[in-house]
């Protein structure tokens, strides 16, 4: 009697097979079902009641929910914008630097090095309204007042963009310094004989010829952004009374705190989508630039 | 009328010095070709002149007016670089036309402009490609048409031709000619490569070390080296030179070949030590000369190498213990080793003096 055997193909696969659906596709599948269910971590058997599309119901017509996916689409729009101009503009300044660029660069990075939850303790205290650094600063100056910097709404969301910006501008600053250090110093040349004073040299030379580094910037840093947790969850967690819930505090809570796993699943998909239709935008956006640019093919 | 002048132009980088202190005077309309080897100056005096580059000491004026502290897009030239330096994200069309663009000027004239430029180089078809999609020679033709457009005083030329295969090199050296012609602006160029400057220039100035060694027509400067430099740099294969001894009417070649002295020397003394320099045009074989009279000396030599070249055979043979080329015209087979019958035209050979480099001329 002779055995089926298994194609030679699908044998040498099986391995990567094996671990792609034990590590990516079984838990994507299993969130997926269990957004379908009332899934709760404290009642397993909740596991395998079918309630049907239910929670996306529940997401959809919940205000809370819609508020946090604004808040975090408003964060990431504020945030990556300052990012790309402060990045820009420290990139551009150490691009003329000619002495000790490379302890600055180094230095550039520090942020980075940082846990991000470090970064939320530090700047918990930082704009703390009784002991922190900005309001003792300002006291000292005279300004009898305190704010309450991780209290109010805007004040609260400010302080937050302020962590989060000074964290990772570098990111900016170091791609577009690399682009800057990739560009051909000849068409600069040019546009200074062709009669072009150094703002439109800029305008029209050098920063097409970024535009491709800031897109990969954009979209590596807007994937980042959107799932930003642990600074918010540190400084504020979420609140007080959601009031810088963005959408991974609102969903954790949903699913740790709460428990129900079932509705935090469905939010997250639900939410991802946002980080999809990012990830689209800055694709086309670079593909455009690098097209542009005679990179494309 | 936009004459150039550079008076004890100076460049320091620092401690190193790499202009030292030209003069120059630029003829309206002339084209001027800056040549000499890498490292010589050439590159940073055309880029002192376009503003690139600050100016140690010294002064530029263009058209009367010094430029020194003028930024370049205040001094009315164009560039043409040897990378191109095209801008990449713009089609060959907004290439030719960015510099009247930047400059403000009505959309009809820039369209008029562009159209114009683009017919003299033959660009037309290329108007709405990008440079990533043109061949060497048409993004060098865009770099061309982007000067010519504004209607520059001056044309200022970096080693335009060097990233281009030879042939292309030679059509588009014609093609710079003929610009020049129709233009009739003044052009400074800058080349290492002696063949272009020969070919080009109305007047060049050939450079060594940040110095002016020799400036001159080219066929002053092929037929009258200033020292030993112009006289290996100018020309192709570069001139013959042996050492030598002046005694009496002629000179000892490295002890043991004796050849009269040349007319055209000037005063030498009894025992100076020279360079006897002569050209592979000037050394023939018998019978295979281009011309036969004038004062010759005549000598048997033994040919080590051939070259040929179909009209004419580069000999490779040995003078007094030196390698010397010669030249043969309507060539026959010559076998290595063959023993020729040589006639050197003394009226064209040349004395140096072997100390100085200095060439000896009455």
């Amino acid at each position: 009697m002779t055995r089926r055997r298994l194609p030679e193909w699908f044998v040498l696969l099986l391995p990567a097979i094996i671990v792609i659906a034990a590590v990516v596709l079984i838990p994507l599948l299993f969130s997926l079902y269990s957004s379908f269910t009332p899934y709760k971590l404290t009642r397993p058997s909740t596991l395998w009641k079918w309630v049907g599309t239910y929670n996306y119901e529940k997401i959809l017509s919940d205000a809370k929910f819609w508020a946090a996916f604004g808040r975090t689409v408003l964060f990431l729009t504020i945030v990556l914008n300052l990012e790309l101009l402060f990045g820009l503009g420290i990139a551009l300044m150490m691009n003329k630097v000619t002495w000790g660029q490379r302890t600055l660069r180094t230095i550039l990075m520090f942020p980075m090095m940082f846990s991000p939850i470090l970064v939320g303790f530090q700047f918990k205290f930082i704009f703390n309204d009784n002991i922190g650094l900005v309001n003792n600063v300002l006291q000292s100056m005279g300004f009898n007042v305190a704010l309450p910097w991780l209290v109010d709404a805007k004040l609260a969301m400010f302080s937050i963009m302020f962590a989060e910006i000074w964290m990772s501008t570098s990111v900016f600053a170091i791609l577009i310094l690399a682009g800057l250090f990739a560009m051909p110093r000849d068409p600069l040349e040019a546009a200074k004989v062709d009669g072009c004073t150094p703002w439109q040299s800029f305008r029209h030379i050098t920063l097409p010829f970024l535009m491709p580094f800031i897109y990969i910037a954009m979209t590596i840093r807007s994937l980042d952004v959107a799932r930003a947790y642990d600074i918010v969850q540190i400084m504020t967690g979420g609140g007080p009374a959601r009031r810088t819930e963005l959408l991974w505090t609102l969903m954790s809570r949903t699913g740790y705190v709460d428990a129900r796993m079932g509705l935090a699943n469905a939010m997250g998909y639900v939410s991802i989508l946002l980080s999809i239709l990012f990830t689209i935008y800055f694709f086309r956006k670079l593909s455009a630039a690098r097209a542009e640019l005679g990179m494309a093919g | 009328m936009t004459e150039v002048t550079l008076s004890k132009v100076v460049k320091k980088y620092g401690a190193l010095q790499a202009v030292h202190g030209i003069d120059l005077d630029i003829k309206d309309g002339e084209f001027v070709v800056l040549v000499g080897p890498s490292g010589c100056g050439k590159s940073t005096t055309l880029r002192m002149i376009a503003g690139l580059e600050d100016i140690s000491g010294g002064e530029v004026a263009i058209g009367g007016r010094v430029v020194n502290d003028l930024p370049p897009r205040e001094r009315n030239i164009s560039m043409v670089f040897q990378n191109y330096a095209l801008y990449p994200h713009m089609t060959v069309r907004e290439n030719l036309g960015f510099s009247l663009k930047i400059a403000k000027r009505p959309e009809q004239e820039i369209v008029k402009a562009v159209d114009e430029a683009a017919g003299i180089l033959g660009l037309d078809e290329l108007m709405d490609r990008k440079p990533a999609a043109l061949s060497g020679g048409q993004r060098q033709r865009v770099a061309m048409g982007r000067a010519i457009v504004r209607h520059p005083d001056v044309f200022l030329f970096d080693e335009p031709l060097s990233n281009l295969d030879a042939k292309l090199r030679t059509q588009m050296r014609v093609e710079i000619k003929k610009l020049h012609q129709k233009v009739e602006s003044t052009i400074i160029y800058v080349t290492h490569d002696q063949v272009e400057a020969m070919t080009l220039a109305d007047r060049i100035v050939l450079m060594r070390d940040g110095h002016i060694v020799q400036v001159g027509t080219p066929l002053e400067l092929f037929n009258k080296p200033v020292d030993t430099f112009v006289a290996t740099f100018i020309g192709s294969p570069p001139m013959n030179l042996v050492d030598g001894v002046v005694q009496g009417d002629s000179i000892v070649l490295n002890g043991s070949v004796s050849v009269p002295l040349p007319v055209s020397a000037g005063k030498l003394t009894n025992g100076q030590a020279v360079k006897f320099g002569f050209r592979a045009d000037n050394l023939m074989p018998i019978g295979h000369a281009v011309e036969e009279e004038g004062a010759a000396h005549e000598v048997d030599l033994s040919v080590t190498l051939t070259e040929p070249l179909g009209t004419e055979t580069l000999l490779y043979t040995n003078m007094a213990g030196v390698e010397v080329q010669a030249k043969m015209f309507n060539p026959r087979p010559v076998a290595p080793g063959e023993q020729l019958h040589f006639r050197l035209t003394l009226d064209k050979c040349h004395v140096f003096d072997a100390k100085s480099g200095q060439a000896v001329r009455g």
